[in-house]
Order: structure tokens, then C-alpha cells, then sequence
């Protein structure tokens, strides 16, 4: 009895670390992060502490900050995956051939992704400083810009700089996963479609995507939650300025709890965000399932 | 050398039971057979053997000692797998040490173990090769090197040959039943393959829909299978099953010509449909105003003789012939099942009758 | 019978010069960033948006290696991230092994809960986790740090053992143990040398993100003493906004052993994801 008890109970042994690291680490501290929304607690302020229900929830409503930074963060999240998503998947086509030296291109288109995010918001933002980067000269030329002024202080546009910086990041992670994907569908299937008379595109329409689609699926929805919650491009470029014009929701957390101290608040705007994700995850899971279902 | 006893061992991984209360009996150094289609629950079977498996209900022995909860690395079984599982990054030497030295035997005894073992399979040369660098019929031999080498209690096989090209496998087979004759070890053999079973096995154990069909020596499940799983397994190409209604006296008629004649079997009366089963090669040809008349559809060629497609009406059967006569599609031959031929099977139990 | 060539010459040309872009793009900050930090001071705004400095000078880098403590904070980094890469990597390849090898109950449970952890916003649980580690004294701590940043990390590292691990046969294992090896010592024997690769990955990956971490760098750790290469440079970017050769050059210190492990590494990454990508 006693080795079917130690088989059984092999694989929690295995997990345990792992778990109860992360459960320390991340859940609890979550649960009690949560908590803090229904909470009045402001740093450094000895009164804060009660009890509030769900005042924080009703002041979101008439707060303007939250409203500009969940429109953002739309904009924000949509434009960059799509962007990245799309160049992503060119990059993994081109690269699913061979050709001379396909490993050193590999390794220097894929570089971005081992550039720390922070490191790579700081070099496009110097990229876009009109004083020591080429970029606003560039656009300047091309007559996109009146004159060649820093777009991270023009409240119109200083959103596309942590746009930019982010396609450059997470490029190399979509083309990371679709050319693994690419190279885990068998040849054969090609050249059964390439006998059957398939041209490149129809073979790409007809064989390439739907044998992607579940890594497509899988990967965008991972990245979205991602580049939703990834903060860390937009503070250090523009910490979510000019006049909030650039906040998401995340970093406008970051600004709340960091800059305000008001962690009550900061964490009913978190509450929220983590609800919309949780909700956008399970529509794409839901959406995933009945695709796969229908013949 | 040891013997293993299954008492009404079962297994079910919680999607309904893949193995139904077996019960079976290998005994000391005698060769068996795990014989049937994918699924059928013969690699299972081994597997609850070996200990990588553990059963549901029931008891495995080995040498009278209960196993259930013995690991296996206590069970003192050598298995070869039909992948070979040998260790991509050890040379063959190591591959061969390594169970021994999982037991600390002295260095020496460890060298000389394996050379002796190289040498009995033809592996000397390649012992410091690694199994990247082997072909398929060298890994083989290490799969099987490695298991010999360790002297185990029994062997256990998993479709060892099932990776290799026609003529190696029939070479290995060879060999296969030859270090079992000089070793004489327990061995437990899992094959989907009837003539892998036919040629090597003391006995054969026929398994369908995880539950034993028969058990018996080759030649006694060729002549006298139980049912229509075993006779339709056993034998190249397969018997023919042929719808059939029992006329009085025993005679036998399909799509109205009477085909055989049998004694007819105790209670069953005339009139009666039922299988009747006929290996091809114990049919023969002859002139179509002798035998029952059937029309040739194709024809092909052995080398050693002919297997002929024939129509009776509706109905097709296969015939194996060394006969010389010429033979084309659409002519009309007749066909004469001597007596013994014919066997009997319930058309719904698929049961023998006879 | 007429061939049609897949790959003509025009094919060919326009491949390579997407490609092309593709490398420029990817490579253009970078080099401006090397160029900037490689600019003398005084060349600096007169030449600032020139391909290439007539002149180019180390003297940034001298500065930032001798009159900063960019070097502490660059040992700090690499203690943190070599300890966090050893302990999430270990820690995920038990996880990995697991999740690969058994089926047990309240396995989709732990997958799950694996998930969550990467997808809500982790600014959330700072204040928490500082409460958390104060009291026991990892808080201005590299400790601390290595201890957060291996539970943030250990999910993900999970999942790509396991991808790993699925790419080996499970025979291998089971052979071990026919021949007298416990699980254990199938796993340490035959297993694990053959996953060799995969670790690396692994821990490369973990490496990388610890390197890279900013948040709770800055909000754990406010002694200089133990602050990482990321909150230093930031430190550094707010104090000096227009010492420009200064901070690129460390920034080019920064990238260096981030880039150079990930040169190595980004082979065994693509590995890992096809191995997991047959598996559906």
C-alpha cells in the first residue's frame, strides 16, 4: 500500500515548490491587493484604513483619468498587437526557408526581445528627442511632421511612441512562437496541396492558416493580456504624460498608488482591469471552442 | 528464471476497463506469446508486468511473491521496448553497464558482463559507438544486449521488431528464439504480428477488447481456434468466413450449392445458419463438373503457388493452390473442401460450434 | 513537362531584402544607441543626428565604469539574475516534469492557477508584497528580490520545461527504471542530461526577465547598495537627463550580457516552442 500511496502522491511532490512559491508569492499578496479596493488606504496618511465598500468603484465613474486611460489602453493594447502580430508573421514566413546564414539573421532579428523593456522604452524615447535621435528629422522630411518636434510631447501623438517602442520589442515573440508552429506542420501536407494544384497563396490560405490558427489564437490572446498589464514602456517614456494623454490603465495604477499613494484607489482601478482581462480571456477561450467544434 | 501468475487482473484508467479479469500462467522458462490487434490490451498486460502500470483489481505474482506494489526496479525484469529506449547519450557499452551499475557491481564484473553479452550478439566492435551513430537492426541488438546482459528473473518484449524491414525482422526473429533457447529465460513476447507469434512462442495468448480469447500452443490455436477472433487472426492469408445454412446429413450449403460436408454437431438442427470458416490452403481446385462451381476474379502469384480470388454468387473466398493449371479472371473452376476442412462458428457469438 | 521554380531569382531578391529591413529595424536603435555612447561630448549636438560621429571616444564609458557605482549595481544584477535563473529554472523543471509525466488530480487546477499568475497586473501586488517581506528582512534585500522575481518567473518556465520534456520519449525513463533506477534517479541520470539544452533555455530566459525587471527593483529596494542595474540606469536617467553619452553607454553595459546570453540561447528557444507546438 505504501508504494501506491508514494505513486499518488509523486506528482504533488514534484509541483509543491513551484506552488507554494507562487501562492505566496503572487496569490496571497493578490487577494490582499484586492482586498485594498474596498479599502480607504492612502499611504503615509495614519487616518486611512476603513472600511469603504464600494465608494472606489463609484468614483471611477466620474473619474476622467480612468475613462482616458481605459480608452488608451484599448488603443494601446489593439494597435501594438496587431502591429506586432502582423510584422511577426512575415518575419516567421521569411524566415520558414532556407537561405545563407538563416541562423545569424535568426539571432539578430530576434535581439529586441532580449532588450530589457525599460532599456528599450529609454532608446526610443532618445530616438525620438529631436536634440540626439534621427526620428523626428526622419518624419519631419517626410513630411508627416510639421517640424521635427518631439511626438512624446505633443498630446496628440505621444501615444505612438510607446506604440513604436512595443511593436520593436514584441515582434521577435510573435515570430518566436509562428515559426515554431510553422515548423511543426509536416512537408508532406505542402506537397500534397502543391500536387493537388495549389498556388503559394491558396497553400497559404488553405494549408498555413488554419494549421496556425491555434497558436495564433493562443499566442495573441496571451500577448494582449500582456501588453495590456505592461506598464513599463509608457512610464518610462512619457510616465503617462503630457497631461495624461498617454496613461493606460496599468500605469495609471503605478500613478495612483506611486505618485498619489492612494493604494485603495489604485487597487479598485486594478480590480477592474483584472476583471476586463479575465473576461476578454474567456470570451477568446469560449470563441476558440466553438471554432474548433464547427466541422 | 521465475514463474508469473495473474489472478483476475484488471485495468481501467477511468474510461472503461482496458483489461478484464485475466487470469494466465506463464511458467518457468517457457516463451508466450501477447498476441492481437492495436488496442487490445497487450502492451498493457505487459506493462502491469513490468510495474510501469499498476493494476485495478487482482493479483500479479512472480516466483509466488505478490508484485502489486513491488516498483519496478525491484522486480528484476529486462524489457525491451519497440522504440529500444536505448540512452542517446551513452555509448553502447554505457547503455549496457548502466543497469548493473545501478546495482554497484564491482567494475571487472561489469566489463566483463557486457563483453560477454557483445560478443553473444555480434556488438563488440560498436561498443563505444553512440546509438545516433547505429542502424536500426544494431540498435536492436543493443536493446536486446542490454536486457541479457543483467540476467534478469524474465524478459519482456514490446513489439521489438516492429521498427525493422522484412528481412532483418525475420533474421532477429531467428535470433531471438535461439538466445532463448540458450538462456532459457521466462520470456513475455507482445506482438500484433500472427506470424512473429506462429514462429516463436511456446504458447500463444490471443487477447480481443482486453479479455483472453485462447490460450495455447501455436499449432493447436491454428487447428482448433475457439472462435472468429482466433481464426481470423491466425494464418496468411486468413480463413474464409462464409455464410452457410446446415442442410440434413451434414451438408453444408452456401448461396444454394453444397459446399462441404460435415458430421453434423450434436444440437443443432438442420436448416440452421451459421460461419463456416475454411483456410485457403486446404482448399482445391478442380474441374467445375466436379467440385462446387465458383467463377476466378483474380489471381495472384506467390512464387510458391498461386492465392486465387473466387465468387460464389455474392460471396468471396480466397484459395491458396500449387495446382499448375492455367487460371483467368471470369473462369469457371470447381472447388472441393475435403472433410475436416470446414469449421463451424456461431454467426453471433462467433463462438465454434464444431 | 514544364517546372515552375518555387524560388526565382526575383523571389529570391525580394525575400532577402524584406529580410533585410526586418534586420535593420531590429538593429537601428541599437546602433544608435552604441553611437551615441561612442560620441565625444562636444560633437554631440552639433552632429547629433549624423549616421556616424567624426570622431568617437570610450570617454563615456570610463566615466560610467569609474565615477559611478554602476559597477555595484551591475554586480547586484548579475547576483540576482544568475541566482534567480538557478532557482526558478529548478524549481520549473519539477513543475515541468510533473505536468508532462503524470496525470494526478487538481491537475488542470494547478495549471490554472499557473495561468492567473500571469495575467493580472503585478502593480497591484507591490504594496502587499512589501507588507509581506519587511518583517522578515527582505525587503532592501537581494534576497528578497531573487525570491520575488523566481516566483514571477516559474510559471512560464514551467510550461517550456514541460515543452521540453514532451520532446523526450517517455520509454527512456521507464527503461531506467526496468534497469534498477528509482524515478529519481531516471530523471537525474537519463532525463536531465538529455533536456541539457532546454535548461539553458530556460534559465537563459529566466535570466533575461530578472535582468530586465524594473518595478519591483525600485519599490523593494531603495538603498543604492542593493539596487539593480535597471533602477540604477532609471536613478541615473532622472538625475542627469542630458548627460546622453553617459547613459547610453550604460546602457550599452546593460545589454551586454542580456544580448550575448541571448545570442546563444534564442536556437533552443525555438526548439522548445516547436516541441510544445506539436503537442497542440
Amino acid at each position: 500500500m505504501n508504494r501506491t500511496l508514494a505513486l499518488k502522491l509523486e506528482p504533488y511532490f514534484y509541483t509543491a515548490p513551484s506552488l507554494l512559491l507562487i501562492a505566496a508569492i503572487m496569490l496571497v499578496p493578490l487577494v490582499t491587493g484586492l482586498s485594498y479596493a474596498f479599502h480607504d488606504l492612502i499611504l503615509l496618511d495614519p487616518l486611512s484604513g476603513d472600511f469603504v465598500g464600494l465608494d472606489h468603484f463609484r468614483e471611477m465613474l466620474d473619474d476622467d483619468g480612468f475613462w482616458t486611460a481605459l480608452r488608451n489602453t484599448v488603443v494601446w493594447t489593439a494597435v501594438s498587437v496587431a502591429l506586432q502580430f502582423t510584422f511577426g508573421l512575415v518575419l516567421a514566413l521569411l524566415l520558414n526557408r532556407p537561405f545563407p546564414a538563416r541562423g545569424l539573421v535568426q539571432a539578430l532579428v530576434f535581439l529586441p526581445w532580449a532588450v530589457p523593456g525599460f532599456l528599450s522604452g529609454l532608446t526610443w524615447a532618445w530616438l525620438f528627442n529631436p536634440v540626439i535621435g534621427p526620428l523626428p528629422h526622419w518624419l519631419h522630411g517626410l513630411g508627416l511632421l510639421a517640424t521635427p518636434e518631439n511626438i512624446l510631447s505633443d498630446p496628440r501623438l505621444a501615444l505612438w511612441g510607446p506604440i513604436a517602442a512595443n511593436v520593436w520589442w514584441g515582434i521577435p515573440f510573435f515570430a518566436i512562437t509562428l515559426l515554431a508552429a510553422l515548423q511543426s506542420i509536416p512537408k508532406d501536407i505542402y506537397e500534397a496541396a502543391a500536387m493537388d494544384g495549389a498556388g503559394p497563396l491558396l497553400r497559404f490560405r488553405r494549408v498555413t492558416l488554419p494549421l496556425l490558427a491555434p497558436t495564433i489564437a493562443i499566442t495573441v490572446m496571451l500577448r494582449t493580456v500582456w501588453v495590456a498589464n505592461f506598464a513599463e514602456l509608457i512610464v518610462v517614456m512619457t510616465k503617462g504624460g503630457p497631461a495624461d494623454a498617454t496613461q493606460i490603465l496599468s500605469s495609471y495604477i503605478f500613478t495612483l498608488a506611486f505618485q498619489r499613494l492612494d493604494f485603495g484607489y489604485a487597487s479598485a482601478v486594478a480590480a477592474v482591469l483584472l476583471l476586463l482581462l479575465l473576461a476578454y480571456a474567456a470570451a477568446v477561450m469560449v470563441l476558440r471552442h466553438a471554432m474548433t467544434e464547427r466541422p | 528464471m521465475a514463474t508469473i501468475t495473474l489472478s483476475n487482473v484488471s485495468k481501467d484508467y477511468g474510461g472503461g476497463p482496458v483489461l478484464r479479469g485475466m487470469d494466465l500462467e506463464i511458467r518457468e522458462g517457457e516463451f508466450v506469446a501477447l498476441m492481437g490487434p492495436s488496442g487490445c490490451g497487450k502492451s498493457t498486460l505487459l506493462r502491469l508486468i513490468a510495474g510501469l502500470e499498476e493494476p485495478s483489481g487482482g493479483e500479479i505474482r512472480i516466483d509466488g511473491r505478490r508484485v502489486n506494489e513491488v516498483a519496478p526496479k525491484d522486480r528484476d525484469l529486462a524489457m525491451v521496448f519497440q522504440s529500444y529506449a536505448l540512452y542517446p547519450h551513452m555509448t553502447v557499452r554505457e547503455n549496457m553497464s548502466f543497469a548493473l551499475k545501478q546495482r554497484r557491481l564491482p567494475p571487472a564484473e561489469i566489463k566483463a558482463a557486457v563483453e560477454a553479452a557483445a560478443s553473444k550478439l555480434g556488438l563488440t566492435g560498436l561498443l563505444e559507438r553512440k546509438p545516433k551513430a547505429l542502424s536500426g537492426g544494431q540498435r536492436q541488438r543493443v536493446a536486446m544486449g542490454r536486457a541479457i546482459v543483467r540476467n534478469p528473473k524474465a524478459f519482456l518484449f514490446d513489439e521489438p521488431l516492429s521498427n525493422l524491414d522484412a528481412r532483418l525482422r525475420e533474421q532477429m526473429r531467428y535470433e531471438i528464439r535461439k538466445l532463448h533457447r540458450e538462456l532459457g529465460a521466462t520470456s513475455v513476447y507482445v506482438t500484433h504480428d500472427q506470424v512473429e507469434a506462429m514462429t516463436m512462442a511456446d504458447r500463444i495468448v490471443a487477447l480481443n477488447d482486453g479479455a483472453i480469447q485462447q490460450v495455447g500452443s501455436p499449432q493447436d490455436l491454428y487447428d482448433n481456434p475457439a472462435n472468429l477472433f482466433v481464426a481470423g487472426f491466425l494464418g496468411s492469408p486468413p480463413m474464409n468466413f462464409l455464410d452457410a445454412t446446415l442442410a440434413p446429413e451434414g451438408a453444408l450449403v452456401v448461396e444454394g450449392q453444397t459446399l462441404a460436408h460435415v458430421s453434423p454437431p450434436a444440437g443443432l438442427a438442420a436448416g440452421t445458419t451459421l460461419t463456416l470458416g475454411l483456410r485457403p490452403e486446404r482448399l482445391a481446385l478442380t474441374d467445375p463438373t466436379e467440385g462446387t462451381a465458383v467463377r476466378v476474379d483474380v489471381v495472384e502469384t506467390t512464387g510458391t503457388g498461386r492465392v486465387v480470388h473466387l465468387a460464389l454468387g455474392p460471396q468471396r473466398l480466397k484459395l491458396f493452390t500449387m495446382d499448375p493449371r492455367p487460371l483467368a479472371p471470369g473462369d469457371v473452376v470447381g472447388l472441393v473442401a475435403p472433410p475436416g476442412a470446414p469449421l463451424l462458428f456461431d454467426p453471433v457469438s462467433g463462438a465454434r460450434l464444431s | 513537362m514544364s517546372k515552375t521554380t518555387p524560388h526565382s531569382i526575383g523571389a529570391r531578391v525580394l525575400h532577402a531584402l524584406a529580410l533585410a529591413a526586418f534586420v535593420a529595424f531590429a538593429l537601428f536603435p541599437l546602433f544608435w544607441l552604441l553611437k551615441v555612447s561612442l560620441t565625444p561630448d562636444d560633437l554631440m549636438y552639433g552632429e547629433g543626428v549624423r549616421l556616424w560621429p567624426s570622431r568617437v571616444t570610450l570617454d563615456h564609458y570610463g566615466s560610467v565604469l569609474r565615477h559611478s557605482q554602476f559597477p555595484l549595481f551591475f554586480r547586484n544584477s548579475l547576483i540576482v539574475s544568475a541566482a534567480t535563473g538557478l532557482l526558478a529554472t529548478a524549481a520549473a523543471s519539477a513543475a515541468g516534469y510533473a505536468f508532462s509525466r503524470f496525470r494526478f488530480r487538481g491537475k488542470a487546477w494547478v495549471v490554472g492557477v499557473m495561468l492567473v499568475s500571469q495575467m493580472f497586473p503585478l502593480v497591484i501586488i507591490v504594496a502587499p508584497i512589501f507588507r509581506l517581506l519587511a518583517p522578515l528582512g527582505l525587503t532592501n534585500s537581494l534576497t528578497g528580490l531573487v525570491v520575488v522575481y523566481t516566483a514571477f518567473n516559474t510559471p512560464f518556465a514551467a510550461f517550456l520545461m514541460q515543452s521540453f520534456f514532451e520532446a523526450i520519449p517517455k520509454d527512456l525513463e521507464e527503461a531506467a527504471m526496468m534497469d534498477g533506477a528509482t524515478r529519481f534517479q531516471a530523471l537525474r541520470r537519463v532525463i536531465l542530461p538529455l533536456t541539457l539544452p532546454g535548461l539553458a533555455a530556460t534559465g537563459g530566459f529566466v535570466f533575461t526577465a530578472a535582468w530586465s525587471e524594473l518595478l519591483f527593483s525600485l519599490m523593494l529596494n531603495s538603498s543604492a547598495a542593493v539596487s539593480t542595474f535597471p533602477a540604477g540606469l532609471l536613478g541615473f536617467v532622472s538625475k542627469f537627463s542630458v548627460d546622453f553619452g553617459q547613459m547610453m553607454a550604460a546602457g550599452v553595459l546593460a545589454l551586454l550580457p542580456v544580448g550575448a546570453f541571448f545570442l546563444v540561447i534564442q536556437r533552443y528557444l525555438v526548439q522548445g516552442l516547436t516541441a510544445g507546438a506539436v503537442k497542440g
